[in-house]
């Protein structure tokens, strides 16, 4: 007992305090800014997911997996420690030339009342690992370790759909996880939200071409918040939940 | 000759790889007697090739042969009745090319889910299933578990996998990358990075620089630290012992926020390509790590000698999931599980590299069961931060070699196996070049495709409430086996 107490005076405290403005370091690659100046021409073919495009100039942060191919190519490209990328718009998680990380953050993320009102205090997630590599899954678990430590916003990964409000999809969900995903869905009471977490979930990533995939349930029901990485980074993650049920 | 003998990394001509009956190609193996880490077919025009690798670990080689299956050849006689290690090999072959191992006693699918899968069942008055997943309570990937018990204790266990086949093999052939090799098992990037380059790299006769070799070796041994640390965490957590699941937890974030610091990810996504390392570690960097990992290796050793002397860990621990060495080696385990039942198997030491070669694996005292696990994973990482240690002082050697050379031409009808020792056990590809030199079989085994029956066995005449903790001790993987 006394042994056990001893660690936890050699521990001390490990939690990031202030989870929105926490610092990143610089080496992380996360928003991607374009610069239409420079010769982009060196990236062509160098995407291994097409996230980029050259013609015009732009880039897919629903595909991009962030692995820094085309910033090493060409000077036309380059990663920021940004890390806040979600946003409930599909189409906005494509970055066109001169967009500032800060321009970016301002109009992500729509913030809805009903949203903030039902959920705002309280947010119980079920996560569906729909054929994920255990990355997203492993960050998200690292959401609730000692440093993170996510459910000091009220927000939580619980065992049953039942007990949710809503679930975190991760990979580019298989054709045999295709009917275990939608029947979750379905188990979860309404009012329901849908987060799609990591580049494999929002449009296959590495795996959009491959051949045992049932993306179906996407075109069925709404998503409500996407976000990206490869994997996603846990200051990612929180922030993106915090910043969609927020006022 | 009836086998052609190589290397790791050794490419050789397709054509040289001897073609047999496959009844003599049976009785060969059978006589050879060493243990199968490759058992797959390719189509060919007039019906389909079987390839197999024999490993023989004590001298460092692989014996390679193969047969031929025409057209009209559906069945053969099963190796798993004589070499019970074959049999996921041979039910993997049975699924993807349709030729039955006759008498093969358990011949059930692997990833297919278009027929019901038969479970078996045991029947009786006090006898009830339990049935758990694909989607489990935590957040991990999906599986399906059905447990025979005879009120707590589990009388059989099986496990239903597939759930996360995205046919990841057939997108090697048609757009092979380093990215791709990452997101094969995304807890292992660096173990599939690296045996995916190595391959590529062996087939074109590029030279990899010193300096990247002795980075890349960083880098495998980090992610064998950072993922045993966590899962010491994760053992801790399930015997409710949450001062140790709290303190490995935030111990892990050390490790991988330094991964974080070499290459820009956690995981070491992006650190690794086909000629070598992107990212370089200067002095600074490497002084920064030392003393990084002076604290994670001071917290390990104090956390975990306390947490096993406490006698409430020490109770859920000892003789739960035992796994005998005698199964362990029919079953054919590998990596961590095996060394833990008493096999000592490990590529990175079997098969050296120069860097490994002047490392030596010590004798660990196996028990088979979950404790022996538990110590397993604290032996190694002691031993991985030992490893860094030496790497990162000889770095400065090697101060002006590049980082990363050019690609080579591609090398027409070659077959070549990469072994790279994951933190889990090897991970093993295997690739075939077609007449243009472009990837025409690319084949992936995980050593979770060993120890998933491992598994299975461990929980027999356990408490079904033990389960957790005997899965988070082996901690295998989905998608690996799925691919």
């Amino acid at each position: 007992m006394l042994e056990t107490l001893r660690l936890r005076y050699f521990q001390g405290n490990q939690f990031i305090k202030d989870i929105e403005n926490a610092p990143m370091r610089k080496q992380f690659r996360g928003f991607p800014v374009l610069n239409p100046n420079e010769d982009a021409s060196a990236c062509e073919g160098v995407c291994p997911t097409g996230a980029l495009n050259l013609n015009p100039l732009s880039i897919d942060m629903g595909k991009c997996t962030f692995c820094g191919a085309c910033a090493r190519a060409c000077k036309a490209v380059e990663f920021t420690n940004g890390y806040k990328l979600a946003s409930t718009d599909r189409e906005k998680l494509v970055v066109t030339p001169d967009m500032t990380y800060e321009d970016y953050q301002k109009t992500a993320v729509e913030v809805r009342d009903e949203i903030h009102r039902i959920f705002g205090h309280s947010l119980k997630l079920r996560q569906v690992s729909a054929a994920g590599c255990n990355g997203c899954e492993m960050e998200l678990n690292a959401c609730s370790n000692v440093n993170f430590d996510m459910g000091r916003f009220g927000i939580d990964f619980v065992a049953s759909p039942r007990h949710a409000d809503g679930i975190v999809i991760t990979g580019p969900i298989s054709e045999n996880m295709a009917y275990a995903l939608e029947d979750c869905y379905k188990s979860t009471p309404d009012p329901k939200i849908v987060i799609l977490c990591g580049a494999c979930a929002i449009s296959g990533g590495v795996f959009q071409n491959a051949g045992k995939l049932n993306r179906e349930f996407l075109e069925k029901y709404p998503i409500d918040l996407y976000i990206p990485g490869c994997p996603v980074h846990p200051l990612t993650f929180i922030n993106a939940v915090l910043s969609f049920i927020k006022k | 000759m009836n086998w052609i003998i190589t290397e790791n990394n050794k490419p050789i001509n397709l054509y040289d790889i001897p073609c047999l009956n496959i009844n003599d190609l049976r009785s060969e193996i059978i006589n050879l007697d060493k243990r199968v880490v490759g058992f797959f077919g390719q189509k060919v025009s007039d019906g389909v090739k079987l390839f197999v690798v024999m490993a023989d670990d004590s001298e460092g080689k692989l014996y390679v042969s193969s047969a031929h299956f025409a057209s009209g050849e559906k069945s053969y006689e099963s190796l798993t009745q004589t070499i019970p290690a074959f049999h996921m090999f041979e039910r993997e072959f049975f699924e993807d090319f349709g030729i039955e191992p006759l008498h093969h006693p358990w011949l059930k699918p692997v990833r297919d889910h278009k027929k019901e899968y038969p479970f078996f069942e045991i029947e009786g008055e006090e006898i009830h299933q339990v049935g758990v997943g694909p989607i489990h309570a935590g957040v991990i990937e999906p599986g399906h578990f059905r447990f025979m018990c005879n009120g707590e204790k589990v009388y059989d266990l099986e496990i239903r996998l597939g759930y996360q086949s995205r046919g990841v093999e057939e997108l090697f052939i048609s757009s092979p990358s380093n990215q791709l090799a990452e997101s094969v098992c995304g807890d292992s990037v660096i173990a599939y990075n690296l045996a995916y380059s190595k391959a590529i790299e062996a087939l074109e006769g590029i030279e990899v620089s010193n300096r990247a070799q002795i980075i890349r070796t960083i880098a495998l041994e980090m992610e064998r630290a950072a993922i045993h640390i966590g899962d010491l965490g994760a053992i801790a957590g399930d015997t409710a012992y949450l001062m140790g699941a709290s303190i490995f937890g935030a111990t892990r974030t050390l490790v991988i926020n330094t991964m974080l610091e070499i290459c820009g990810s956690r995981f070491g996504r992006g650190l690794i390509t086909v000629g070598g390392v992107n990212y370089d570690i200067d002095e600074e960097l490497s002084a920064g790590m030392l003393k990084t990992f002076d604290k994670v290796v001071k917290d390990v050793k104090r956390t975990t000698e306390t947490m096993l002397k406490s006698p409430t860990v020490i109770s859920r621990l000892e003789r739960t999931g035992v796994v005998s060495q005698e199964q362990a080696k029919s079953l054919g385990l590998v990596g961590m599980a095996a060394k833990a039942s008493g096999i000592g198997l490990d590529t990175r030491f079997d098969f050296p590299d120069k860097w490994y070669a002047e490392f030596e694996d010590k004798k660990f005292k196996a028990t088979g069961d979950v404790y022996s696990r538990t110590r397993v994973r604290y032996k190694e990482i002691m031993q991985s931060f030992h490893i860094i240690r030496k790497l990162l002082a000889k770095l400065p050697e090697y101060k002006n070699e590049p980082l990363c050379v050019s690609q080579n031409a591609k090398s027409a009808d070659k077959f070549v196996v990469s072994m790279t020792e994951g933190w889990r056990g090897e991970v093993i590809h295997t690739v075939i070049t077609d007449n243009n030199g472009n990837i025409s079989r690319y084949k992936i085994k995980d050593p979770s495709f060993n120890n998933w029956y491992g598994l299975a066995i461990a929980v027999r005449n356990n408490g079904i409430s033990d389960f957790p903790l005997c899965n988070k001790s082996f901690n295998l993987s989905y998608c690996g086996n799925d691919l």
